[in-house]
């Protein structure tokens, strides 16, 4: 249950730091990419471009897609150099 | 306890206030369309006489910016503006209330252009009155001064930002008998600085001013609307005070000769002081007529202003300003609003005057009172809305 007026803390203060990852801004997405790992090579090249910092990444291996934070944005899809990230519509994907 | 008693102009008076204040920041923009107010305070920085850290700004925008910073991170702030100034600062002026952050702001009611004008009308504060500020109209210098070493009381119990004005020239650059308390007994009387929260607690870190949606938007503005009413029992508690410590007490309006009054007029500012004039005279002739001076028009006090207003037969509301809808000025609507409340619902109507500088002389107000004699007599009104003294 979200807090009325009356027990939130007035002037907008926000007291709880790093809050904003309780805010998951994935719903606006439209479209979601999907890795085809026997394509990938690593190279990583999605990691840097990605603007919302969505792409998991361990020991310098693509491991997947934080999908609570990816808005769909594609810039990853265009930009991958072997065609390994394909964006699916979040509605045939349900 | 010894007042010392001077000359002083309404600058000036409001000047004094802000030096035995003595805020931690002020940040202005101290030219035209500014009146000398804050240009008297800095003297008094240069000479040592205030802690405060001045910061002259490229615009009112950023002077009221950089006291929204000030304030936030916990200092007594207070500025000063008149007309374009205040309008430049619009913006800004939701966010300090937003923000709920106490400063004040002396400002010096002058006309908004176009066309270019530095002369007294309301329309300038009359424009900001939604933006979430305390509004509190001065008749005089001494009300001025009295006004806003209270205003900074109000705002800090509340956590809302006020403002105090005075009429352009009439008062702001008039000199006239002023009583000025002891330094001390301001100090004393002001108490220690209230904040709502602190930017700079390491300790317990807070963020202000994130993006607040459709989520959390309306609860924030309810707050503040619990705030404002909130407001109207600090005017009340700080007016009280102010008389038992120092004589003069103050509330949300000033009744003059109302007791048994048939017709009143209402006004703010320097005008009530001119009315009391024709009230006087009027009075003389065995006329039942009154002033209802507005002190406080942000809270407003419509509960009272009913109870005080329902029983007489007719009354004038004279508006500096006008609101442009074709249909009168914005006191006229708030007042007449107030009243339709009450089942007996006097006859209200409605004079413009004033604007630019434009004098209101004596005979003026004498003559709204006999519209109000003549329009209480045949319970009919011909015209609602009126404007005085503007050539047709």
């Amino acid at each position: 249950m979200k807090k009325g007026w009356k027990e939130l803390p007035i002037g907008t203060q926000i007291i709880k730091p790093g809050s904003s990852e309780d805010f998951k801004t994935g719903d606006w997405r439209i479209e979601k990419p999907i890795i085809d790992f026997d394509k990938c090579i690593h190279c990583l090249i999605c990691w840097i471009y990605c603007p919302d910092s969505s792409i998991y990444v361990n020991d310098n291996k693509v491991t997947g897609i934080n999908y609570d934070f990816c808005k769909g944005c594609a810039i990853c899809a265009e930009e991958c150099p072997k065609d390994a990230i394909t964006m699916q519509s979040e509605v045939e994907s349900e | 306890m010894e007042k010392m008693i001077v000359a002083k102009t309404g600058n000036e008076a409001m000047a004094e206030a802000m030096r035995q204040i003595n805020p931690d920041v002020v940040a202005a923009y101290p030219i035209t369309p500014a009146t000398e107010v804050v240009q008297i305070f800095s003297s008094f920085v240069a000479d040592g006489r205030v802690d405060t850290e001045f910061v002259p700004a490229e615009s009112e925008h950023s002077a009221l910016s950089a006291c929204v910073g000030a304030a936030a991170a916990g200092g007594r702030v207070m500025t000063s503006t008149a007309s374009q100034g205040l309008a430049l600062m619009h913006e800004v002026l939701f966010i300090a209330a937003g923000l709920r952050l106490p400063i004040v702001i002396c400002e010096v009611n002058r006309s908004l252009s176009g066309p270019i004008n530095i002369h007294c009308d309301h329309s300038d504060t009359m424009a900001s009155r939604d933006s979430g500020w305390i509004q509190i109209y001065s008749e005089d210098s001494q009300e001025a001064y009295d006004n806003t070493i209270q205003a900074m009381k109000i705002a800090e119990k509340v956590f809302l930002p006020a403002i105090v004005s005075v009429d352009a020239f009439i008062i702001s650059h008039s000199m006239e008998r002023l009583e000025i308390l002891p330094d001390e007994e301001v100090q004393a009387f002001i108490g220690e600085h209230r904040k709502p929260y602190d930017l700079l607690d390491v300790d317990n870190p807070i963020t202000l001013g994130g993006l607040d949606l459709q989520d959390y938007f309306f609860e924030h503005k309810r707050q503040e609307i619990e705030a404002m009413k909130e407001a109207k029992a600090a005017v009340i508690e700080v007016g009280k005070e102010f008389g038992e410590k120092f004589g003069t007490s103050y509330g949300f309006f000033e009744e003059y000769r109302m007791e048994d009054a048939d017709l009143a007029i209402i006004a703010l500012g320097s005008t009530a002081g001119t009315t009391k004039v024709v009230v006087n005279a009027l009075r003389e002739k065995g006329m039942k007529v009154g002033l209802f001076k507005i002190r406080v028009f942000r809270p407003l006090a419509s509960e009272e202003i009913k109870k005080s207003l329902e029983h007489m037969k007719a009354i004038a509301i004279l508006d500096r300003a006008d609101g442009m809808s074709s249909f009168g000025g914005p006191v006229f609507h708030e007042i007449r609003s107030c009243l339709y409340e009450s089942e007996k619902r006097p006859i209200v109507t409605n004079y413009i005057y004033g604007l630019g500088g434009r004098d209101i002389f004596p005979e003026e107000i004498e003559s709204v009172y006999k519209d109000l004699e003549k329009v209480a007599e045949k319970g009919e009104v011909k015209n609602l809305i009126n404007y005085l003294g503007v050539r047709e």
